[in-house]
């Protein structure tokens, strides 16, 4: 056989092959690596802290006795958001999917949507400037008639400057998260079990009862999770609307503080082990985060091998 | 309930036991003279009338379609108020946030000279003699919205190429392989940084790559970065999934190269979808503060380098503003400054979410089949 | 121009599984070959391995030669691409690029890999590749616009004008009238006709009318059950293929008996 004249190509297209191919596959590794990076930064620039003598330590009884208030007071935040919002966002992505008329729906979700685009230093603002001064007659109230309940304990903060004012202020920041999610999986619900539904006389409410809501439990509870990691993190919000202090079971006294608000509020002034002691704030918050979105992906991710969407 | 047997004379046996169609009408009447009746006596407020109204209207539908309808419908009319009720709840506090923003921002944007002059030299004396003299608040938010383009610019440079290159590693390259499948898994991981710990990562990296105290508006484009990769990642990839692969065959049965295919035929068809994604990713950081401030710092005057000392921006500007007043004694300057430039930071979001939505319908491919 | 191809015992995998078995066929130059067969029968997955566009498909690869005009299309050293722009490709859907006008949809072979052209050059070379696919007096007035504005007849017609304005050797039809009406089908078997006298075409079908209507040689490919692999059963002139095969098989398909 003669040399195969098929051989004879342009090396210079070859080469460009191999070159964007090559970059394609670096970009994916770097995200790998940046991720990777912000685990080992964090703890290198942690270490210090985690590992000081306890009286260095601001309060000076170590770093456990500094990082759990704030953990529990942010866990208390992001539990309030999620209270309030959980509910409302359901009912709002029910209305998009299954009640609002149907040229409306998708007018009606870029409304929705654009809650999510508002910047939380606005919401921050609003919360500070305007929501915290309507709402503490309230708390005045709440104080008076529910004190002995301990989470409504007065004296009712006169500024209305507290943990349950940023909590709601949160929640107005995950409605859209938790609406958004929800919504496309209300969507997906198969239209032969909710046609189903109606065919045996249900009423709307019942089709949605029997059909939509158990399709869409995991989705549902998944979309919390993932608001639940937006609320954990959220910082503005609260380090603008909450005026901190330690930890309080009353909800509607000034008092609490989160992890993120307590790295905004002393990070840019602070020097020496107290940078530390911030970075490692901040790397437990990652962890509980980090947690918490990766428990959601796996309901996510399980959800879907069953319900054989996609 | 009802008798399918009886022929229909004059009303249709199907809409027998039903409330009549004018029901609700009736129901929302009563339910709105009622609450004003009862605000009048405890003292009236718009809101509070809405939300009675609501209350009453609910209980009046429910309870009327119980006693003529049963309580199956009357469940449905329950849940039908309930599901409405949450959508106009969840409109309340983006009314009331844009309305604040508006009524708060107006007076502070149409000060003179509050977009092109900076906070330099202005302090605490001159805000308090522009109260005591009654004068115009002096200072601006110029030196805030350069450093927010520059470093959201920078932000975008470094994002773009390795979001949409790793998007198409995913799409063109990866083939369900481990490494794409650990890619896909820990770019929705990235999606849940919380953006303070974003902030932290750069503010580490460079105290241990440059130097203690490093803060700069790189740092906070890097910041940035680790925020918004992840977003232009999704968002292109899904753009990229939907391109058919016929148009990929064609070209490569035209004998065009993979990378040449990729660049010339699937960018292209997907590119209004990838720009309006990116769009959204710019919108979605451009607001962002928490990693700004722990990352650039503060800055009063304008600042042309992002490689060299603080920089402002618009988010840590209205922060500060608020937080520490310019004068602690008369901080109404300080709030009208920051109020003006929560206005601005809003109209850019806002222009470029539109944006987003023009990108997509101007690029999008002619005449589909 | 034109080439002929000879197939040595080959065979396909998709991964593990062997999806087409021991072909031999030797196809002329400048005439038409039909693939025909059940569906399944891997007819269109052998078609792709004439120009190495099955490894497009993850997991595929093939055993065996494929000869074009003597070069070994599987030879060590070989660049699918350079395969590619030898034996051009008719895909089943009309899929001209949406973002292009008829124009640059023409001259996309030329311009995406970059070659440096004339505009005079590029003109004629439009013109004659649309007159090379009987399409140029419909378009030639809306040259500049999309591609995906016309019939889709005419975008198949333009998918094939593509084809041939890269000069190939061989084209290839994978099902190219399965999505077109009665007429377009018309107007592609008439310029099948036509191209031959230029070019080696290798056509899948399942219409057998039109497999006896524009090819010269037909090949039947069968299978014998799910999870077994296609196999060409019988090759030989088309007239004979139809009328007289000497195969059991292929006498119940195309007096349609089964399939």
């Amino acid at each position: 056989m003669t040399t195969n004249s098929l051989t004879t190509s342009q090396g210079a297209g070859r080469a460009g092959d191999k070159v964007f191919s090559g970059a394609a596959l670096a970009a994916g590794c770097l995200i790998l690596a940046v991720l990777f990076g912000v685990a080992l930064f964090l703890v290198v620039q942690a270490l210090p802290a985690l590992v000081a003598q306890p009286e260095q330590i601001q309060g000076g009884q170590g770093f456990f006795a500094y990082i759990w208030p704030i953990v529990i007071g942010t866990l208390i935040a992001a539990i309030i958001a999620l209270v309030i919002a959980t509910p409302i966002s359901i009912g709002v992505a029910l209305f998009i999917s299954h009640f609002a008329p149907r040229q409306l729906a998708s007018g009606l979700g870029y409304v929705i949507d654009l809650l999510a685009a508002i910047p939380s230093v606005v919401y921050g603002a609003w919360g500070a400037a305007f929501l915290a001064k309507e709402i503490s007659p309230a708390y005045g109230w709440l104080a008076n008639n529910l004190g002995w309940i301990p989470i409504f304990q007065g004296p009712a903060s006169a500024t209305g400057k507290t943990i349950l004012t940023a909590g709601i202020v949160l929640s107005v920041m995950v409605l859209p998260i938790i609406t958004s999610l929800s919504r496309e999986i209300f969507l997906q619900t198969p239209k032969l079990h909710e046609e189903a539904a109606l065919a045996l006389g249900a009423t709307r409410w019942e089709m949605i009862k029997m059909a939509v809501l158990p399709f869409a439990r995991p989705g549902i509870i998944s979309a919390v999770m993932l608001g639940l990691g937006r609320a954990l993190g959220e910082t503005m919000a609260v380090a603008l609307v909450l005026s901190s202090g330690v930890l309080t079971a009353s909800l509607i006294q000034s008092g609490n503080q989160t992890i993120a608000a307590e790295i905004a509020l002393n990070f840019p002034e602070a020097g020496g082990l107290k940078v530390n002691t911030l970075i490692a704030a901040g790397l437990v918050l990652f962890v509980i985060t980090l947690a918490v979105n990766m428990i959601a992906r796996w309901i996510i991710t399980r959800h879907k091998e069953f319900s054989g969407a996609n | 309930m009802t008798s399918t047997l009886t022929p229909p004379r004059k009303r249709s046996a199907l809409t027998k036991g039903q409330l009549p169609k004018f029901a609700p009408l009736v129901v929302v009447a009563v339910a709105l003279v009622l609450a004003a009746a009862i605000l009048a006596l405890i003292g009236f407020n718009a809101l509070g009338w809405g939300i009675l109204s609501a209350i009453l209207f609910t209980i009046g539908l429910v309870t009327w379609s119980g006693l003529v309808e049963g309580s199956r419908k009357a469940k449905d009319k329950l849940a039908t108020c309930l599901v409405v009720g949450a959508f106009l709840v969840a409109l309340l506090p983006l009314v009331s946030v844009i309305w604040t923003v508006l009524v708060n921002g107006i007076p502070g944007l149409l000060t003179p000279g509050f977009l092109t002059t900076s906070m330099n030299g202005v302090t605490g004396t001159t805000d308090n003699r522009s109260v005591e003299e009654g004068t115009r608040v002096l200072g601006g938010v110029y030196h805030a919205l350069l450093g927010t383009i520059q470093i959201t610019v920078l932000a975008t440079v470094i994002s773009v190429p390795v979001g949409l290159l790793t998007a198409i590693y995913l799409v063109e390259y990866g083939n369900d392989r481990p490494l794409a499948r650990a890619i896909t898994f820990f770019v929705d991981v990235m999606t849940g940084i919380p953006s303070i710990v974003a902030g932290l990562f750069a503010a580490a990296f460079f105290f241990a790559i440059v130097g203690p105290g490093t803060k700069t508006g790189a740092v906070a484009a890097v910041a940035l970065s680790v925020l918004m990769i992840p977003v232009v990642v999704r968002s292109s990839e899904e753009m990229l999934k939907i391109v058919p692969n016929e148009l990929r065959e064609a070209s490569y049965a035209l004998g065009v190269r993979k990378w040449r295919t990729i660049v010339r035929v699937v960018i292209p068809t997907a590119i209004s979808g990838i720009a309006s994604g990116v769009t959204l990713a710019i919108a979605r950081v451009i607001g962002e503060t928490a990693p700004i401030l722990v990352t650039a710092g503060f800055a009063t005057s304008i600042n042309n380098n992002v490689f060299s000392g603080w920089m402002a921006s618009l988010p840590t500007f209205i922060y500060t503003q608020i937080l520490n007043p310019t004068s602690p004694s008369n901080p109404d300057p300080s709030n009208q400054r920051a109020w003006g430039a929560a206005l601005v930071l809003i109209i850019l979001v806002m222009l470029l979410n539109l944006g987003a939505r023009l990108i997509a319908r101007a690029f999008a491919p002619k005449a589909g089949r | 121009m034109s080439k002929r191809i000879d197939v040595k015992d080959l065979n396909v995998y998709y991964g593990n599984f062997l999806a087409v078995e021991g072909v031999n066929i030797n196809i002329e130059a400048k005439s038409v070959t039909a693939f025909i067969g059940p569906s399944g029968c891997g007819k269109s997955t052998f078609l792709r391995t004439l120009n190495r566009m099955h490894e497009v498909l993850p997991g595929a690869r093939v055993e065996g030669e494929v000869l074009l005009d003597g070069d070994n299309l599987y030879g060590p050293g070989v660049d699918p691409v350079t395969v590619r722009t030898q034996v051009g490709m008719v895909f089943q859907r009309p899929n001209p690029f949406p973002t292009m006008s008829i124009r640059d949809n023409v001259l996309a072979g030329v311009k995406l890999n970059n070659k440096k052209i004339s505009k005079g050059a590029a003109d004629a070379l439009v013109e004659r590749s649309l007159r090379g696919a009987n399409l140029w007096n419909e378009v030639k007035d809306r040259l500049e616009k999309p591609g995906s504005g016309l019939s889709g007849g005419q975008q198949q017609r333009l998918c094939i004008a593509r084809a041939i304005a890269v000069e190939p050797q061989v084209i290839l039809m994978d099902e190219p009238c399965s999505a077109l009406d009665p007429i377009s089908t018309l107007a592609i078997e008439d310029l099948i006709n036509e191209l031959k006298d230029q070019y080696t075409v290798v056509i899948v079908t399942h219409n057998m009318q039109q497999a006896a209507r524009v090819s010269d040689k037909t090949a039947f490919f069968n299978i014998a059950g799910t999870g077994k692999p296609g196999k060409l059963i019988e090759f030989g002139d088309t007239h004979t293929i139809f009328s007289n095969p000497s195969v059991k098989a292929t006498e119940d398909y195309v007096s349609g008996r089964f399939g």
